[in-house]
């Protein structure tokens, strides 16, 4: 579950990464009171879960209340790479002296959390990785003890932070690394962390500070939550993008479906996420283009077929679907009945959509022969699943 | 021979007095599975058609010495369950639970991989996968056993219904399965592609390996590396999720491309550059298995079928 940059902050603030103060909002006006409020200059931020905000103007900078309330029309409604803008973060705006680099994620493949840090940030951590990767520390934590200070010092120190802020990036890796755990975290990023500048103690930006040194600050979060974990997480349940989320996805979620929208035209339903990823693959490579992915999981009883089927039919774009199923612990028979009954539903005849079904495994010859006898206008049986692809692309090209 | 489970297994079951859990373990009895005992907190003493129950996998381990153990507990129980059986000597754990976090996985990985450093050998396979069957040996798990037959051909896949596709062709063809590993379709899986492919390069009784990878991360190339260096036998790949979006999750958490990594083009990139074959469909696998296997189908075994016409409207054949 990947979580808005203010919903990311807002975590890290709990353990004790510095981040500026700032408020999400969702109308011009309650921007432009939490401008006024943080102070200004401040920056107006658009919440999207999609990279380069700053490029489509998403990101702008504000003087004064006028142009807080220019830019926030400006963001607020936007559309940023198929995401609508539906929330601005307010924050007042940083000095910076320089940005650097720090994440810390799972490495599936060393089977350990991975700490990353590079002085060079504010840009695609891809880049340095691939321009310069000299200036990139990779560092594998041993899971079982967790990340040590001393360690976190090394990082700062081998990656090449400036001397006067190494303390300040070590406390900043030992936070991130703490959300990282604490949260049951795949990925908390920060690019860029910045290093402010002194403050002047005659006066000038020291408000939000006490006078003193160069400090280490998260001016960006990027966190991806695991899923399977937010039982123990109750305070993030409510973190998610769900106003930007797919409205059938979102259905799907909420029956306990799996379901992803894609941009074809073919539904496809399947058991086992493995079958039905070869599914659209197979579909695919028939020349036709899969409009959703759906896992109906194993098991599946009539009832949730029957859903399954509604959520495949609520997607307009859909001209034709595909049952591809080989029965494990999903029986054929309770399958033949979901379809049979989400018929039953829509009312026979009332839709147009052809189904094309293959039914392989347990009680596939009950399963086929209960289809057979309910006669259902339009859905045709297929023997393979090579088959049932060609058929099913050739359905919904007619 | 076989790998991981056949007649000298003695299998122990956590969350026996599940629903799904004796389902899945009165199924494995039933086809011949040692099953020994069953172990849930607070219900020692109580039986499942005959099979003891314990409270503990310490008690199941002194009472009844399992081998293997089989967990079907819910995801916030499984790693404790895990570890358990471990500690309590299991030498197999086999866990059948979806849904347990990643941090979880990562401390069991690495609680049992500092384990094996001190002595200790527990080998996990799982969680969120199918279990292991050994044709005509033993069932351990969830898959369904009537689709395969005894034979020469090793499977491993991170996906369940996608192995039973690939094996009932094969077994359509005449052909049957040393042993079918399902290692599961998390991010921490406990053994990986390189593990169970280095027992089947050992096992007598392959002679073929059916690799079937899908989306995310990198054990397919992984196991590319590992079969250029070490495995004699024939190889053949599938991978699933050519169309899948980078970004979104297909189903198994572990299915995400994530970047420019973790795609079906590289993966199967990676395993042709070593020379192993990658089928394109689940079909094309079974037909290059069958090939290198030297074989026309001899006794093809016969599938019910209900005999309608496929591909034609099962309305209009009855009017």
């Amino acid at each position: 579950m990947d979580l808005l940059e203010y919903q990311g902050k807002q975590l890290f603030a709990r353990h004790g990464l510095e981040v500026s103060a700032g408020k999400a909002v969702s109308t011009v006006e309650d921007a432009v009171e939490a401008a006024n409020e943080v102070g200004y200059p401040v920056v107006v931020k658009a919440q999207v879960l999609v990279g380069g905000r700053g490029k489509a103007g998403g990101v702008k900078l504000a003087a004064d209340e006028g142009e807080a309330r220019e830019h926030a029309q400006n963001i607020l409604g936007m559309d940023i790479r198929g995401h609508t803008v539906r929330t601005v973060w307010i924050e007042h705006a940083s000095d910076i002296a320089t940005e650097y680099y720090a994440s810390v994620l799972l490495d599936r493949s060393a089977k350990q959390p991975l700490v990353i840090f590079s002085v060079e940030g504010g840009v695609e951590i891809e880049q340095v990785a691939e321009q310069s990767p000299e200036k990139l520390v990779r560092h594998h934590v041993d899971a079982l003890r967790g990340l040590s200070r001393e360690e976190a010092v090394e990082i700062a120190t081998e990656g090449g932070a400036d001397s006067d802020v190494i303390e300040g990036v070590a406390d900043a890796l030992v936070a991130l690394y703490e959300v990282w755990l604490e949260e049951d975290a795949t990925l908390a990023e920060i690019n860029p962390l910045i290093v402010t500048p002194p403050t002047n103690p005659l006066g000038g930006s020291a408000a939000e500070g006490q006078a003193g040194g160069r400090r280490v600050k998260a001016l960006d979060a990027k966190v991806s939550l695991d899923g399977n974990a937010l039982y123990r997480h109750p305070e993030n349940q409510g973190l998610s993008d769900s106003e930007n989320e797919d409205p059938i996805e979102r259905r799907a979620k909420e029956q306990g479906v799996q379901y992803v929208k894609l941009d074809g035209d073919i539904g496809i339903l399947g058991n086992g996420a493995g079958l039905v990823m070869s599914t659209l693959d197979v579909v695919a490579q028939a020349g036709g283009a899969p409009a959703n992915f759906l896992d109906a999981g194993g098991g599946s009883d009539a009832a949730k077929i029957q859903q399954a089927v509604e959520l495949i039919l609520a997607n307009d774009a859909v001209k034709a679907v595909l049952f591809n199923i080989f029965g494990g612990i999903t029986r054929c028979d309770e399958v033949a009945r979901g379809l049979i009954a989400a018929f039953g539903e829509i009312g026979a005849g009332g839709h147009s959509i052809p189904f094309v079904v293959r039914l392989d495994g347990t009680n596939d010859v009950e399963g086929r022969r209960l289809l057979e006898e309910a006669a259902l206008p339009n859905v045709h049986a297929a023997r393979t699943m090579n088959e049932a692809a060609e058929k099913v692309v050739e359905l919904a090209a007619a | 021979m076989s790998v991981l489970v056949d007649e000298s297994t003695r299998l122990a079951v956590a969350g026996i007095t599940g629903k799904e859990g004796s389902f899945h373990t009165l199924n494995n009895r039933r086809y011949g599975t040692n099953v020994v005992g069953g172990v849930t907190p607070g219900k020692g003493g109580q039986d499942v058609e005959g099979i003891p129950v314990f409270d503990s996998w310490e008690q199941a381990a002194g009472e009844v010495q399992p081998n293997t153990a089989m967990i079907f507990v819910p995801p916030r129980f499984a790693a404790d369950s895990i570890l358990e059986a471990a500690a309590a000597g299991v030498e197999l754990v086999i866990a059948i639970t979806e849904g347990i976090p990643a941090h979880d996985e990562l401390r069991v990985y690495n609680t049992l991989k500092r384990d094996r450093a001190g002595g200790h050998s527990t080998r996990l396979v799982g969680p969120n996968c199918p279990g292991i069957l050994s044709p005509g040996k033993a069932n351990v798990g969830i898959i369904p056993a009537s689709f395969f037959k005894q034979g020469n051909v090793g499977v491993v896949s991170r996906s369940g219904t996608l192995t039973y596709q690939i094996g009932n062709e094969i077994a359509q063809a005449g052909f049957g399965c040393s042993s079918i590993v399902g290692i599961g379709g998390d991010p921490v899986p406990g053994s990986s592609f390189v593990d169970i492919i280095e027992l089947f390069q050992d096992d007598e009784q392959t002679e073929l390996i059916v690799l079937s990878g899908e989306i995310g991360g990198s054990a397919e190339e992984e196991a590319a590396e590992y079969i250029a260096e070490h495995v004699s036998k024939p190889v053949v790949a599938y991978i699933a999720g050519f169309t899948a979006p980078a970004g979104k999750q297909m189903g198994h958490a572990g299915a995400i491309v994530s970047g420019s990594a973790g795609t079906a083009a590289a993966k199967a990139l990676a395993l042709e550059a070593k020379g192993v074959r990658v089928g394109r469909t689940p079909t094309e696998v079974a037909e290059i298995a069958i090939e290198i296997l030297g074989g026309v189908a001899t006794d093809r075994r016969s599938i019910p079928h209900s005999g309608h016409t496929a591909g034609s409207p099962i309305g209009q054949q009855l009017r």
